[in-house]
């Protein structure tokens, strides 16, 4: 048994599905959910005969997916075959990009333990998806709608070393990837997809040790937990005097474990050589400053220019960039507002809960940016008190609708003329007289108690400050 | 050149698996033979000094051909599956495929 | 015989209806093509009704340069409705769900697809032996092969069956054959005519061309179908010139610099076809060309570069054929590796397995460099060969084959020895150039001989004016195969 310590070298490779009209390389569209083979031509079946032409959108996406990661454009680019056979390859040889891929260099923006840090990235590439494999009892069925896709793949540098850092790096990926509206990003649905690349070596080495490479990765939590049992698994083996065999494993959700796929025996020969039938892609400077030019916003822009525009603390920017739907929603309502702090309040406790709650995309949620502002506004003018707020709200989650309407349908206008609480404090003593007695005794809480009578009385309508500056003037008597 | 590659003779059983073509032994056995033959005339490529000169991958200097991202109608489901050798439910039949 | 041009002229004055040209096609296919053997399937229908929908549409006062002219189309063209099986059994009862491009430009200048026509399996051999399903004969000596792998297509237009035929040249396989035969046959340069639909062999090698019955027609048919075509990337946008109104009425020749390879006349050359060859090029310096001698250093790894790249390309294109979507597909499998071992050990013929296989090798894991990349760099050097050549003459004049054609069974047990048939074909191929092959005259066996005119990327119209200048000059193209077929009727009409 060896005593020494292991660090984790992880590198991902995420394939990416771009949100164009039609394939990468023909007409077909790319909308999901249809009949099997419906959404298919002799060109993605792979017929004889029949050629690729490239898709100008999916060249534009993925170069701008470059520009907001900072990678370097590569002037001149080019496809090329990768051979091999299954049943979801239409012509078993994958048009992708060999050693001169769309994109170099570059990094991703992660927050770790010790504030921001970048992760490196090797390149990014533009290559064809797969069609989809079903699994019958005695056979399997394809189906081609996928196939021919675009799909866009960004491989990092081996340089992260724990399983929350690889995580935090795909979330990062996926919100810089949402800001640049390149793809919708899902792991669940397939249209983000990731292959996790991961070695040990004993704390202060520099040399890589073997690697294995993690399949069926499908939500950021199957990444984090197959990462922490396959390290667990490579410590166990160095710790027992065993080797790490190259080779690829398959995350099992249900046993919690990683199991063996293929070793490097089998592993395959592709065969790359250049695609005759495509032509290079030459970006010139000024091809790529004018798609440079429509480049959206980036996270970290975003979070400085809330910062500034809205007086917001650097953790709320942090928070609300960090999501792009969320950064949006709280712009459309901050936007106008005299107190986008106050905003930023709701939707980083209420708003976030909730959503976290029912599971909802803030995009899709009942209640406007108009309508969060009008609430803010109401509570700054004291038009109603932050219990009412905060009952609101939850109204216009479930079911929408104007705040100033709901407060004058239902009369939950905050009370502060002291003449119509008066009676209700007074009721309030008469029906606790131990707490009042509590409170002239010097039990300062009892007043709090007291007070929350008051409210009740009221329906919540009560000013509580007033209702609290009452009750102790009647007290102190 | 490769360091594996001189005077080598090519594995005519493991190329025709990386093929995906089964061969018999006969076959195998005259294919090793011819392409032994062939392999050894096209190997005279050695003998000239290419340092320095670029590869030719294609026979006209274009660049930069590409459509524009419009969705066209493409097939039925069957006219996809009209040439198929097995189908069912609308998908091309395999063999099970293991993972 | 009559040449597609003189046809049209026929038609155009009334002289004769496209269903009778058809029929009387019909009837020559009747006649010889059970010795002969070039066509794979013929539609007679199918080619009655376009005849009869072209006859209408003159009727109404329509025209064009093909209406109503049938043409015969290589087995290896997809052409909506027909089965397109390569002359493979891996693709037994596949039918094409779409036209070609090439073919689409017939169709809409209103010719008739008459039949498929024979050849090499994938187009894939000089002989059209490698056919899966039958041999094809020299209509110049039944004990000859026509050539390949576009033989069926030369075959029936020697023969009389076809007025012209498409035919894919990847390695020389339009030129050879139509050397072989006697007949006229144009490679266009790489990215002239779009591939779309062209069941590739080596996508950057691959060209669809004419093969016809004079140099006339050769243009004719090269206009209707070259041009940019937005499914094909590597076709070119250069505009289409009028080639048949370029040809020269007479004295296309004069003044012309032809270059000659000081490569290609050595050691290997039949006597007889370099005395023809000979011959024809004394014929153009008469005919008022110059003619210089210029070399072509790289011509020996010419070959061996052209093996390696085509097979290469070939094994990721032949990839496809695995009987998933269409195509052979074996009866038994358990799993779908196995599904592909049976399938294409079943489909595919033993010429394609070599070539799959060496094109595999060359690209495997350790020989990449060695082989592949070391062929696409020597291609740079025989590229630069032709550029530097082209400075020193308009065009280039050599053989098409080292021979006439060979007899049946003459390379079956030796496919190197084929493939060095190849040797002043292939080089077009490689540099993307442009090549015109036409006859020149015969050996004392009767066979005929091809000449060749190479001309630089897109220099068609110049090969074309040399060798309509040269086939005024000598009428090879008008001497008529022993087993071709009568005419009677239309050319006892016509002359």
């Amino acid at each position: 048994m060896s005593a020494a310590r292991y660090e984790a070298v992880i590198g991902l490779e995420v394939h990416v599905q771009l949100k164009t009209r039609s394939k990468m390389f023909c007409g077909c569209a790319t909308s999901f959910g249809a009949e099997p083979n419906t959404n298919v031509c002799p060109v993605c079946l792979g017929y004889p005969g029949t050629m690729p032409v490239m898709n100008r959108e999916a060249i534009r996406l993925t170069v701008l997916s470059g520009l907001m990661l900072g990678c370097r454009i590569n002037p001149r680019s080019k496809f090329d075959r990768k051979s091999y056979f299954y049943p979801d390859m239409p012509k078993n040889y994958q048009i992708t990009q060999y050693d001169q891929p769309l994109c170099l260099g570059g990094g991703v923006e992660i927050e770790g333990a010790s504030g921001l840090a970048t992760v490196p990235l090797t390149r990014i590439h533009l290559e064809e998806d797969v069609a989809k494999n079903m699994h019958f009892a005695t056979c399997s069925g394809v189906d081609f709608n996928r196939a021919g896709s675009p799909l866009m793949e960004i491989v990092s540098e081996p340089a992260m070393h724990t399983p929350e850092q690889a995580v935090a790096y795909l979330q990062g990926l996926k919100q810089t990837l949402m800001y640049a509206g390149v793809s919708d990003c899902n792991l669940e649905e397939g249209n983000m997809r990731c292959d996790v690349n991961v070695s040990l070596r004993p704390v202060g080495a520099t040399a890589l040790g073997t690697k294995a490479e993690l399949k069926n990765l499908n939500s950021f939590k199957s990444v984090l937990l197959a990462l922490r049992a396959e390290i667990g698994r490579q410590e166990q083996l160095l710790r027992e005097g065993g080797r790490v065999v190259q080779e690829t494993r398959r995350w099992d959700v249900e046993a919690g474990a990683t199991f063996l796929m293929r070793t490097k025996e089998d592993a395959h020969d592709y065969r790359y050589f250049p695609e005759p039938d495509l032509m290079p892609v030459v970006l010139s400077e000024q091809q790529i400053a004018e798609w440079a030019r429509g480049l959206p916003e980036t996270p970290r822009q975003r979070r400085a220019r809330f910062a500034s525009e809205y007086s917001l603390p650097e953790y709320d920017a942090r928070v609300l960039a960090a999501d792009k739907a969320v950064g949006d929603y709280f712009e459309a309502a901050a936007r106008g507002s005299k107190a986008p702090k106050i905003v930023s309040n709701w939707v980083m406790t209420e708003m976030l809960r909730r959503l976290g709650e029912t599971g909802q995309e803030i995009a899709a949620v009942q209640i406007t940016p108009a309508a969060l502002a009008e609430l803010v506004e109401l509570t700054e003018a004291g038009a109603i008190n932050s219990n009412t707020a905060r009952e609101l709200f939850g109204e216009l989650f479930a079911n929408g609708g104007s705040p100033r309407a709901l407060v004058e349908a239902r009369g939950l206008a905050q009370v502060s003329d002291s003449g119509a609480l008066q009676a209700l404090v007074d009721q309030a003593i008469r029906e606790n007289a131990k707490s009042a007695e509590d409170f002239r005794g010097g039990k300062a809480v009892a007043l709090k108690f007291l007070t929350g009578q008051v409210m009740r009385l009221s329906r919540g309508k009560a000013n509580p400050q007033l209702a609290a500056q009452l009750l102790e003037e009647r007290l102190k008597k | 050149m490769a360091s594996n590659s001189d005077q080598q003779s090519m594995d005519v059983n493991y190329i025709a698996r990386l093929a995906r073509m089964n061969l018999d032994a006969l076959e195998a056995r005259q294919f090793q033979t011819q392409m032994d033959g062939i392999v050894d005339y096209v190997r005279q490529l050695s003998e000239l000094d290419v340092e320095g000169v670029e590869p030719t991958a294609h026979a006209a200097p274009i660049q930069n051909v590409f459509r524009e991202d419009l969705a066209q109608p493409g097939l039925t489901q069957e006219q996809a599956l009209a040439n198929a050798p097995a189908q069912s439910g609308g998908q091309f039949i395999v063999p099970k495929i293991v993972e | 015989m009559l040449t597609a041009h003189e046809l049209q002229d026929r038609l155009v004055r009334g002289d004769c209806s496209s269903v009778e040209i058809v029929q009387e096609l019909l009837a020559a296919i009747q006649e010889v093509d059970g010795t002969i053997r070039g066509y794979l399937s013929v539609d007679a229908e199918a080619a009655l009704a376009q005849a009869r929908a072209a006859d209408a549409a003159r009727a109404t006062g329509r025209g064009g340069p093909l209406l109503g002219i049938p043409v015969a189309i290589k087995d290896v063209l997809n052409v909506a409705g027909q089965p397109c099986g390569c002359a493979s059994k891996m693709l037994r009862g596949y039918v094409a769900p779409y036209d070609a491009t090439a073919v689409a430009a017939l169709r809409a200048a209103g010719a008739v697809l008459l039949g498929r026509t024979n050849m090499d399996e994938f187009a894939m051999g000089s002989t059209t032996e490698n056919s899966a399903f039958q041999v094809t004969r020299n209509p110049w000596s039944l004990e000859h092969v026509p050539g390949g792998s576009s033989g069926g297509s030369a075959a029936v237009v020697a023969a009389g069956e076809a007025v012209a035929a498409l035919g894919s040249d990847t390695g020389g396989s339009i030129r050879q054959p139509a050397g072989f035969c006697g007949c006229v046959g144009l490679k266009p340069s790489y990215g002239r005519v779009s591939r779309y639909g062209l069941t590739a062999f080596a996508s950057s090698l691959d060209q669809i061309g004419p093969m016809t019955r004079d140099v006339r027609d050769a243009a004719r048919l090269l206009g209707v179908m070259a041009g940019h075509d937005p499914h094909d990337s590597t076709s070119l946008p250069a505009p289409v010139e009028d080639y048949e109104a370029g040809l020269p009425v007479s004295g296309g020749l004069r003044g012309m610099r032809l270059g000659m390879p000081r490569e290609y006349f050595g050691g290997g050359l039949d006597t007889e076809v370099e005395a023809a060859v000979s011959a024809a090029v004394e014929e153009c310096r008469r005919q008022g060309a110059e003619v210089v001698e210029i070399s072509l250093p790289h011509t020996r790894y010419a070959i061996a570069t052209y093996y390696i790249v085509a097979c290469a390309e070939a094994s990721a294109n032949l990839s496809r054929f695995d009987g998933v979507r269409y195509g052979h597909r074996t009866a038994v499998a358990g799993d779908a590796t196995e599904l592909y071992l049976r399938s294409r050990a079943e489909g595919f013929g033993a010429e394609v397995k070599r070539r799959i296989l060496l094109g595999t090798y060359v690209l495997s894991s350790g020989y990449h460099d060695a082989y592949y990349l070391r062929a696409q760099k020597v291609r740079t050097l025989i590229r630069r060969d032709f550029d530097a050549a082209f400075e020193r003459c308009a065009a280039i004049v050599c053989p098409v084959a080292p021979t006439a054609a060979y007899r049946l069974g003459a390379t079956g047990g030796d496919p190197l020895k084929m493939y060095l048939g190849d040797v002043f074909t292939v080089t077009a191929n490689l540099a993307g150039l442009c090549g015109l092959a036409l006859p020149c005259g015969f050996t004392a066996a009767g066979l005929p001989v091809g000449l060749q005119f190479l001309g630089p990327a897109l220099g068609e119209a110049r090969v074309l004016r040399a060798g309509r200048a040269y086939e005024q000059a000598t009428a090879w193209h008008t001497r008529r195969a022993p087993h071709a077929a009568g005419m009677a009727r239309t050319e006892a009409g016509g002359k």
